[in-house]
């Protein structure tokens, strides 16, 4: 784990190679959430400082757009492609199932910081359709029953 | 190689010269013997299904048997054929692997490359088992016409001097050396290229605009949001041929007078973002983008902004303010921005599609590209086939083709021969295509009339278990998802047009619900801001012209027909079919079902299971696992 000041010290070094420019304000908050997995409050107030905006501006940003997020993501990221290619092939049931089993909505996180569950719109995998992706991994044909061993895979790391 | 600095017209065509025998094998003139190129799939399709670990197993083995003086393995772009994925692709003798595995790797090099005979099993086989070797006898290829995707699965697009080698950066010294301004415009507006972003505006026509603004600073900008959710075009583009996008987006911004370029691209789509960013170092270190092009006194530089997942920053005034740093809501136009863009002053949108034909247009001349496609729609359109289509995968069709012969003939028909209900274009702005309409050569024109869209090239195919007002459903709750809010028409509007198909699937809909879908639908397209909710209600109208009967069975006989809404379906088991076999009241979760008393028809000794309706949560485990077709809902 790296301590705060290092996390900060990265942004700020990041934010002063673009000049501090507010206008590279998406490019800014995408580092800061790569940096600290998500953009809480104190990160949004430091690069509203260091860039020279209201803090307001930077939130009606961070809320504007649906990959950031202000809330820490757990230790697995699970995706479920919910473009239509994937819809028509059941993806919604897919998701479903994992709601089920993970007793989370979509979007939310589970009570041990396991998993997160959320959807996206096309991976550009169609042929692969349904899709889901978990840290990136892709799982293809994914069908209802099988979710149950697809979470088995990650529960134990 | 790499070291290369192109100082002028002359230096970019000896290069060429010096270069083009890199694709002697692949284009098969090659005069060696014995020498083959393997071209490896690497598109985000293929990589998913692991391909990059085939190139390092090729790798491997190539080695392992000594061919590396005979042999190259390289990636390239999407091949298209994405149903069939990993492919790889053996030069000079064109031969299609399909559905490769990493561990197919050395039965490749010891069978093809060392032994020289096909590898069989490997091979793509037709519906009716014939087999095939040769990519371009394979008949999801023969109705195609390549141009937007000229370069993806031919060349390896993080190697600059193959882009080189297929004339790449010419178009550019042409326009750059050779014409003026004018002449450039006046040739993209002669070859009748309309956007390929959705709207097809004719992209001529919109340069000349841009030109004509007077300003000393202009903008060019690549969008390359790709928001249509089931659309991967424009990122096969940018993975597979990134460089036609830049080399492109320089021409015009030596026609419009712009020094600047921006490409708008999601940062979810981290390989073509790779690739771009690959290729925009190779072109500014070779002297083909940055300042004094190839030693004239053009000079453009091209920059990567993210986007960050909204749908709505594809429109292009969203966009400009996204790039800007700011939530991205659009704007009413005029102004347009070709008159007041990017930081106040004119900028040129296109989309990747578009930028992508253009140099082709450049080159080879307005004439020859004119020459194909319909009298107002012309070249090629890159789709998407997706769905419940056999050959799901990208094509790039000539336009007027037929619904009918992408799905049939290129898309290979409907999954399990099902029956074919509806192709749905255009992404949440478009509609659904019926069977009546399957003859309609496809062009920006019969599709609007049509009640659909071009859109950006999207193409769901729906088969008979696919309900329409649950497909409406779907696309409206993706456009209220997606909307930004700021107008009330398409915010709320949107939203209670979801809340009405909702109360229909659910069961709960009366007839006068179908009268408000229109009257509702129709003040949305009237009065939303922007073409996000101008267009939402596209999905209900279009399904609502051609299968209005569903609606009626939703809410006048509490069915759904296709079997989909939970609420409106009841499962049963069928007496006379069941075989008592209990794999459904093992997998039922609820346990819902049990076993009766009553024998099967086939067997004493065997009971007939039913379903408690009170406590089945329709699930469908039962209906997709019986054998025996037993389960009825
Ligand atoms: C809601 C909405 C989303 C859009 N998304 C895209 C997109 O993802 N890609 C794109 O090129 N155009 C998109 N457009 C169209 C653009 O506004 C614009 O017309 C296009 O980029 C112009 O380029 P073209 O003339 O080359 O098609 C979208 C429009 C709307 C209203």
């Amino acid at each position: 784990m790296r301590t705060n000041e290092e996390m900060f010290a990265e942004l700020d070094e990041f934010i002063e190679s673009l000049n501090n420019d507010p206008e590279e304000l998406i490019a800014i908050l995408h580092r800061a959430q790569g940096i600290f997995g998500y953009l809480p409050m104190v990160v949004q107030k430091h690069i509203a400082n260091k860039i020279g905006v209201n803090v307001s501006k930077v939130y009606g940003v961070v809320t504007f757009y649906s990959f950031f997020t202000m809330v820490p993501k757990g230790e697995n990221v699970i995706n479920v492609c919910l473009g239509t290619a994937c819809f028509v092939r059941g993806s919604q049931q897919v998701l479903e199932k994992f709601e089920e089993l993970l007793k989370i909505k979509n979007g939310h996180t589970t009570e041990d910081g396991k998993f997160t569950l959320t959807s996206l719109r096309c991976v550009g995998a169609c042929a692969l359709a349904p899709v889901v992706q978990i840290n990136g991994e892709t799982h293809g044909k994914v069908k209802a029953s099988e979710v149950a061993s697809i979470l088995a895979k990650y529960q134990n790391n | 190689m790499c070291n290369i600095k192109i100082r002028s017209k002359q230096d970019l065509l000896n290069y060429y010269e010096n270069v083009k025998g890199l694709l002697d094998i692949r284009n098969g003139v090659s005069k060696e013997v014995d020498k083959y190129h393997v071209s490896v799939c690497a598109g985000t399709g293929c990589t998913s299904s692991n391909s990059l670990k085939i190139v390092e197993n090729l790798k491997h083995f190539v080695k392992e048997y000594h061919l590396e003086d005979k042999v190259e393995v390289a990636i390239t772009g999407c091949f298209g054929f994405c149903a069939k994925g990993p492919i790889v692709k053996i030069f000079p003798d064109n031969t299609f692997y399909v559905q490769v595995k990493p561990e197919d790797a050395e039965r490749i090099v010891k069978e093809h490359l060392v032994e020289k005979h096909v590898v069989e099993d490997l091979l793509y086989k037709t519906p009716d088992n014939k087999i095939i070797a040769s990519q371009t006898e394979i008949p999801f290829y023969q109705k195609q016409h390549r141009i937007a995707l000229r370069n993806a699965g031919y060349i390896n697009p993080e190697v600059l001097a193959e882009t080189i080698a297929t004339r790449g950066y010419q178009a550019l010294a042409k326009a750059i050396f050779d014409m003026t301004p004018d002449e450039i415009i006046d040739e993209v507006t002669k070859s009748g290229l309309r956007g390929r972003g959705g709207a097809g505006f004719p992209t001529g026509t919109k340069w000349k605009f841009a030109k004509a603004s007077v300003s000393e600073k202009k903008y060019i900008i690549c969008n390359a949001d790709e928001g249509d959710p089931g659309a991967f075009m424009d990122r096969s583009i940018m993975e597979g041929d990134p460089h036609s996008v830049l080399e492109s987006m320089a021409i015009a911004g030596y026609a419009i007078g712009a020094d600047e370029g921006e490409i708008y691209i999601r940062a979810e789509y981290p390989l073509a973002v790779e690739r771009l960013k690959i290729a925009i170092k190779q072109a500014t270190d070779a002297g083909l983008l940055g300042d004094n092009i190839m030693g004239s006194n053009f000079s453009f530089h091209i920059n990567i902004k993210y986007g960050a997942g909204a749908f709505v920053c594809g429109e292009e005034t969203a966009l400009i303010h996204s790039i800007e740093g700011n939530r991205g809501e659009p704007t009413l136009k005029p102004p347009f921005p070709a008159v007041r863009g990017l930081n106040g002053q004119p900028t040129n949108v296109n989309n990747v599609e578009t930028w992508a034909s253009v140099p082709v247009i450049i080159l080879d001349g307005a004439e020859n590209f004119a020459k194909i496609g319909t009298e107002k729609s012309k070249g090629t359109k890159v789709f998407a086939l997706a769905g419940k289509i056999n050959n799901v995968g990208l094509v790039e069709i000539p336009m007027g083709t037929t619904l009918r012969e992408i799905i049939y003939d290129i898309g290979g028909g409907i999954v399990n021969n099902k029956k074919f209900k509806a192709v749905q274009t255009g992404g949440p702005s478009g509609g659904c295509l019926t069977e009546a309409d399957l003859d309609t050569p496809i062009d920006y024109d019969n599709l609007v009339a049509k009640g659909s869209m071009m859109g950006s090239g999207g193409m769901i195919v729906l088969d008979e278990d696919d309900c329409m007002v649950d497909i409406a459903k779907f696309y409206l709750e993706f456009t209220v998802e997606e909307s930004c809010g700021k107008c009330s028409p398409c915010r709320i509007g949107n939203k209670r047009l979801l809340e009405i198909l909702k109360k229909i699937t659910d069961g709960k809909g009366e007839l006068e619900d179908i009268d408000r879908l229109y009257d509702l639908s129709k003040t949305i397209k009237d009065c939303s801001l922007c073409a996000l909710g101008q267009t939402a209600p596209n999905p209900v109208l279009s399904t609502l012209k051609g299968f209005k009967d569903e609606y009626i069975a939703h809410v006048v006989d509490k069915k759904c027909p296709a079997g989909v809404c939970k609420n409106l379906i009841s499962y049963a088991i069928d007496p006379e079919k069941c075989i008592g076999c209990g794999l459904c009241a093992r997998n039922c979760p609820v346990g819902a079902i049990t076993k009766t008393d009553t024998p099967t028809v086939k067997s004493p000794k065997m009971m007939v299971h039913v379903i408690d309706p009170k406590k089945c949560i329709k699930c469908g485990v039962c209906f997709s696992n019986c054998r025996f077709k037993a389960i009825t809902k």
